[in-house]
């Protein structure tokens, strides 16, 4: 296993009480295999990220739970010396992690340099190989970020996490910001990066069909918990947890011949409040009774887990939630 | 264009419409007095019916977003001729200009920057009536029915809240509300749902679709993402690098694609669907700079079926049996 996480908890101080941003997430990373980390704002999965790298913000900290790397559980201490090296970032805006002030070029070979303890001509040449590696021609190393398009910025950040060989690529919205063809040519080569370099890799993002196009595996969070995982065809074809449903429903799909979109009413719970029961039964059609009361406990069935007090009639409900009625409010 | 039956005046009508941008020269264009421009938009010639919905789908900088400012009259064209029911819109000026401006309006692209932070809900919605002169007492009352039509019940939970108190939901609801508040006819609307949650923005899309029928809207999409418009728009309008290259009902532009650029933006798109298996993209490369863009067919360096005439001909957008437009050799 490339990485586990068990039973994360991460917490932030807020003005107005604790925010339990991630409670109580449990996810693995085969060797090898793409993982998608879904769901919408607010739900966490930044938060994962962030805290697998061991670089949450000032006032988040990790208040339970364990994150195995290759068999070693690792804290934010024994984190620093395996970033770059073994476990590597894509941002969303590539703006933000390239410095604008440096040329593209330089700062790949500052990380090979500091980092990798290269030599200035052995990081020159290793550039130049990481460019043509994400398709950039190396003349380009000698641009400054803002001579860039959207899509060259990502192929340059994407070329700078692979510096040193990592081995877990973690990769937040990396296509969310480009128009669709530089989407698609992104995923390509992320996919045939991943072949190539036998990586293993996170993809957080809003976006199910995303996840469709390129993920092996997915992990669908919702208010700091996951409420759904397995692999990417059995998840998408057959979901057992309502919030997946209707995420579903509510995605625009270009080839389906349904002409609306079905909202899912509501809005994420408020996560400083103390929070029982079923986290998404407020917005669920499906709600009983006895969800909203004790802790929901995941049923796993062939690798896909569903945290849903209904999981056992998931095919009755899938065939409901197809109907836009029972959406309305 | 030769029609033989009179076909009703197009609320609005673009005739060759042209905008270029300078750029700023280098040492050797200033020494040699020349002027380069980008052409963002290159000859643009589009009609767009009362009470139609219709969508301008392409890549950044393809001049999508230039072509809605034109249509507001937020900038003017360098070349072609624009009107609005029947009146052009350069001759505009003083009280036409005013009433212009109120029939006409957009909807921001990212609701978190188009409301005034210090603004409270009410003054943000009611800013428009008082841009436009409309007596004060009047205001509550236009203010409430503007907030009725976008379905944000409980109005004086509203009112006097600033928007960083809102959803993201709730202020595009609010931004809406602004832009219909003076009861428009013509709508632009600009990634309209593109900063919101999935769950939210189907909602969003509804309501559009709803106060367009209700209040029997002009409008116009400009969207990146033409599985959204899908749901939106009846007819699809493809640009490409200040061009039009496609022009059809949406559902046909969505099937049956007969630009390669716009079969290779449907093959882009992903969907929802695991078990889809998904044709290769169609074209390779970036879309070229727009200072220098390649002579005849712009999307020529592109395509997978480009020819010698190609390179030195533009094609023209001819309008085939369908009634569907396309700019490409290989078609008509």
């Amino acid at each position: 296993m490339m990485l586990a996480v068990e039973d994360l908890q991460i917490h932030y101080a807020t003005r107005d009480g604790v925010a339990r941003a991630v409670d109580g997430a449990s996810f693995v990373v085969p060797e090898g295999r793409i993982v998608g980390l879904v769901g919408e704002s607010g739900c966490g999965k930044t938060t994962a990220v962030r805290a697998i790298m061991g670089v949450l913000a000032e006032n988040g900290r990790r208040a339970g739970g364990k994150v195995v790397f290759k068999g070693t559980a690792i804290d934010e201490r024994t984190t620093r010396p395996l970033l770059w090296r073994e476990i590597a970032y894509v941002p969303q805006s590539a703006m933000s992690s390239l410095d604008p002030v440096y040329t593209v070029g330089a700062q790949i070979v500052e990380v090979l340099v500091k980092r990798g303890n290269a030599s200035r001509a052995q990081a020159k040449a290793r550039a130049a190989e990481l460019f043509e590696l994400v398709g950039l021609s190396d003349r380009r190393l000698a641009d400054y970020p803002h001579q860039f398009s959207g899509g060259m910025r990502q192929r340059a950040a994407i070329a700078m996490a692979l510096a040193l060989e990592p081995s877990l690529l973690l990769a937040d919205e990396p296509v969310t910001a480009l128009d669709v063809i530089v989407q698609r040519q992104i995923l390509d080569m992320l996919r045939a990066l991943q072949q190539r370099l036998k990586l293993s890799m996170v993809m957080v993002t809003h976006d199910i069909s995303v996840v469709a196009y390129l993920c092996d595996e997915v992990v669908v969070m919702y208010a700091g918990q996951v409420v759904e995982s397995g692999p990417v065809r059995e998840v998408l074809a057959r979901p057992r947890h309502p919030y997946t449903m209707g995420l579903r429903n509510a995605f625009p799909d270009l080839l389906s011949d349904a002409m609306e979109l079905v909202p899912i009413h509501g809005s994420p719970p408020d996560l400083r409040a103390e929070l029982v029961g079923c986290r998404f039964a407020p917005r669920c059609p499906f709600v009983q009774p006895a969800c909203t009361s004790g802790a929901i406990t995941p049923e796993v069935a062939v690798n896909h887990l569903t945290a849903c007090r209904r999981s056992a009639e998931a095919d009755t409900l899938r065939a409901a939630a197809l109907d836009p009625k029972t959406w309305h409010s | 264009m030769s029609t033989l039956v009179p076909k009703e005046r197009a609320l609005l009508e673009l005739r060759d419409v042209v905008k270029h941008f300078p750029v700023s020269r280098s040492l050797s264009e200033i020494v040699r007095g020349r002027h380069p421009v980008v052409r963002a938009l290159d000859g643009i010639t589009l009609d767009i019916g009362a009470g139609d919905a219709i969508a301008i789908v392409g890549e950044s900088g393809c001049g999508k977003t230039t072509l809605g400012r034109l249509m507001l009259k937020l900038t003017e064209p360098s070349g072609g001729a624009i009107a609005f029911d029947g009146a052009a819109l350069d001759g505009l000026a003083g009280e036409s200009l005013r009433a212009f401006r109120r029939q006409a309006q957009l909807v921001f692209q990212n609701p978190f920057d188009a409301l005034n932070p210090r603004f409270t809900i009410y003054r943000a919605v009611a800013e428009p009536l008082l841009n436009a002169g409309i007596a004060k007492s009047e205001h509550a009352d236009r203010v409430a029915s503007a907030f009725r039509r976008v379905h944000l019940p409980d109005l004086e939970r509203y009112l006097d809240r600033y928007p960083h108190q809102l959803s993201g939901g709730q202020l595009q609801r609010v931004v809406l509300a602004r832009a219909l508040v003076l009861g428009p006819r013509f709508l632009v609307a600009d990634e309209p749902v593109s900063m919101l949650d999935v769950s939210v923005r189907a909602g969003i899309l509804a309501l559009l679709r709803e106060v367009r029928d209700a209040m029997g809207l002009t409008a116009v999409y400009i969207s990146h993402d033409l599985a959204l418009v899908r749901y939106l728009c009846e007819r699809t309008v493809v640009m490409y690098l200040g061009t039009v290259v496609e022009d059809g009902p949406t559902a046909e532009i969505v099937r049956n694609p007969r630009h390669p650029y716009t079969r290779a933006l449907v093959a882009a798109v992903p969907v929802p669907d695991a078990d889809q298996s998904r044709s290769p993209l169609p074209i390779s490369g970036n879309v070229p700079d727009a200072r220098e863009p390649p002579s005849g067919c712009r999307f020529r360096d592109r395509c997978p079926h480009a020819f010698a005439r190609c390179a030195e001909e533009v094609p023209a957008l001819r309008t085939t049996a369908s009634g569907h437009r396309v700019a490409c050799h290989l078609d008509g």
